[in-house]
């Protein structure tokens, strides 16, 4: 027998063309949805659209320069990964490997990243639950940093960064015209956004949680320990994912700083790509470096987004 | 200081020994932060503004170079006087800009995520899942790549946007395809006669609408969600009309959601660096260059570090004056939680 409060399948379909709720109440007219639909399609075409473009490029099979035709479906008169293989053997005329490129972007943005929740998570502990003198003020200098885009601070941080130079063994080490300086350029700017991204993460975790933990025993500090710091692994993970995909995709400070092509970062190779530079290059390795830049962080942005986006503080400010 | 008026405090005749270090102890928490932050990023903010009063440049670079003269607002002058030697540059046309790019984008941006929004909240919908899911591409791909895929989009020859262009006029009006080799990026003349905007203006419109209404929707979306649906029963009952249930209740109440969410969209359009330097790279002739991107010029191609100092604090305090010019509205709409 079936359960007569639950709809049998086909039923539950034939509510679904029809435009009822789950329930089957009354929904959507057939007028409406088809409206919808058209203009749903329509944004969906849109979004897809430089998508497919950029994707079937680097599959051309054609082997041109320039796409003389639009070519939306990858799959059109065969794949050839030959753009993403002369990309991997050497993306630019700069003598540097994507390998190394990528090693670059990988090692800036993760230690970057990894740098902003230790040396941040702290201060946001002590702004979201400890009362202290100043405690205002110093949440407005956090924020005043955090309004100010990071491109505004770098005419002093260039100049500061090229005075720490050194000597090593006969090679001289300029600090600025480095991957640490860089990495310690977008420190500057992303520290405060994570102090403030974790901040808000913490302000939801209920206070009763630490108050058990200290009339059972714990001393303040190990309640933070114990208590509060592993309930913000969520809030930890996303800072820094948020941290590294902007550190992996940063162009400015690095493009300014860094003359060693030995250092280069994928974005600096990209834009080596396009506009004036790129009379050389191939829109079809243009396309297969894009690709190779964004895939990874997309993929685990795709996985991760539902836990923070549309929740996004206005921490995010920061480019 | 109100924040420890608020804070309960023992009462004061049981002085425990450890009190000084209970004292001191949120203070130890913001040492490493604050350690780091004052040496790369306050230190550096105050080094700027010295640095604004002075002629800094290539000469001063290296560590053991001279210091570089005291200019006092020359720097500050010249920004707004127009006498920086760069080319078609005007301080106020720019400010202008800035700001028209500025709301036009945000205006489009939360109309047209609003609109989506309620389309896929409507009860009934078909394929419901599939929309939420693709509609995040825009997000989730890094803003410079679509920058960068954009500036290849509206190449003039062989860009998909003309291509596209030309192949629905083909079908839909039989117009030829040589109509559409649009210059979008290095056409000079205003399009639209009236409006001192280039054809840049609007393909940067186009990359950047594309790039901003998925988060915007996604915002209004969980707002719509938390809308109670009795609100709606009642107004049917009271014989309102689906548009008047929109402008009635759908609208005031995603207002609480949608004023953060603008004040956020304002400051990162405001500064949109990635996408105005890749796409348009400001041109033609500087007509769609903003604040941001001219700081960046004058700091890498000019290299004059004290003027792009100067130039930095002055987007600072337009910043300050735009935040509390948001943060004022923002307040004045809080009351309104329904």
């Amino acid at each position: 027998m079936p359960n007569p409060g639950k709809p049998s399948f086909l039923t539950r379909v034939r509510w679904y063309f029809q435009g009822r709720t789950s329930t089957g109440e009354r929904g959507m007219s057939f007028g409406s949805q088809i409206l919808s639909q058209l203009f749903l399609l329509l944004m969906a075409a849109i979004v897809l659209y430089p998508i497919l473009w950029v994707v079937s490029m680097s599959f051309d099979p054609r082997d041109i320069s320039r796409p003389t035709e639009l070519r939306l479906n990858p799959f059109q008169g065969g794949l050839t990964l030959k753009a993403y293989a002369d990309i991997i053997k050497q993306p630019t005329a700069n003598p540097v490997s994507l390998g190394q490129l990528m090693f670059n972007s990988f090692r800036l943005a993760t230690l970057t990243g990894i740098a902003s929740i230790i040396v941040g998570i702290f201060a946001s502990y002590a702004f979201s639950r400890l009362r202290f003198a100043g405690r205002q003020t110093l949440m407005i200098a956090v924020l005043t940093v955090l309004m100010l885009p990071s491109i505004a601070t770098l005419p002093a941080l260039f100049v500061l960064l090229n005075k720490v130079q050194f000597d090593i063994g006969g090679q001289v080490f300029n600090l600025r015209n480095s991957l640490i300086g860089v990495g310690l350029a977008v420190l500057s700017g992303s520290l405060p956004f994570a102090i403030w991204n974790m901040k808000g993460y913490l302000d939801t975790i209920p206070k009763e949680l630490e108050e058990a933990a200290l009339i059972d025993g714990c001393t303040p500090n190990s309640a933070f320990f114990r208590v509060t710091l592993p309930l913000s692994t969520p809030v930890l993970a996303v800072t820094f994912f948020l941290g590294f995909m902007s550190t992996w995709t940063e162009y400015p400070t690095s493009w300014l700083f860094l003359t060693n092509p030995k250092d280069f970062t994928l974005m600096m190779a990209l834009y080596n790509m396009v506009g004036q530079y790129s009379n050389t290059t191939p829109w079809s390795h243009f396309a297969a470096m894009s690709i190779l830049i964004a895939l990874p962080v997309t993929i685990v942005y795709l996985f991760v987004q539902r836990y923070f986006v549309g929740g996004l503080a206005i921490g995010g400010v920061k480019g | 200081m109100t924040a420890l008026a608020q804070s309960p405090t023992a009462p004061k005749k049981v002085v425990h020994r450890r009190s000084i270090w209970r004292v001191l102890n949120p203070y130890f928490y913001l040492i490493p932060a604050f350690l780091v932050m004052g040496v790369i990023t306050y230190y550096p903010m105050l080094y700027q503004v010295w640095m604004s009063f002075t002629d800094y440049g290539l000469k001063n670079l290296r560590f053991d170079a001279p210091l570089p003269n005291y200019v006092g607002f020359a720097n500050y002058i010249n920004i707004l006087t127009n006498q920086l030697g760069l080319s078609y540059y005007d301080f106020w046309r720019m400010l202008g800009f800035n700001l028209f790019w500025t709301f036009s984008n945000v205006i489009i941006h939360v109309a047209l995520g609003i609109f989506i929004a309620v389309i896929l909240n409507r009860q009934g919908l078909w394929f419901k899942g599939f929309y939420r899911a693709l509609y995040i591409l825009p997000i989730v791909v890094p803003q410079i790549i679509v920058a960068n895929i954009f500036r290849n989009m509206f190449d003039p020859d062989y860009g998909a946007i003309n291509q596209g262009l030309a192949i629905l006029g083909k079908f839909f009006f039989g117009l030829s395809p040589d109509l559409f080799h649009i210059h979008w990026i290095d056409q000079v003349n205003y399009p639209v006669s009236w409006l001192p905007l280039t054809l840049s203006y609007y393909a940067l419109l186009i990359a950047n609408v594309w790039l901003g209404w998925p988060f915007m929707t996604i915002v209004a979306s969980g707002a719509l969600q938390s809308i109670p649906k009795d609100l709606y029963e009642a107004a049917r009952i009271d014989g309102a009309s689906e548009s008047q249930q929109f402008w009635r209740i759908t609208l005031p109440l995603l207002r609480p959601a949608m004023v953060p969410a603008s004040v956020y969209g304002i400051v990162m359009t405001f500064n949109l660096f990635n996408l105005i330097y890749f796409l348009s790279g400001g041109g033609p002739l500087r007509q769609t260059e903003i604040l941001i991107t001219t700081a960046y010029r004058l700091i890498n191609e000019q290299r004059l570090y004290g003027v792009a100092a100067a130039f930095c604090v002055y987007i600072f305090i337009i910043l300050l004056i735009l935040t509390l010019i948001t943060n004022s509205i923002t307040r004045a709409t809080e009351s309104y939680d329904a």
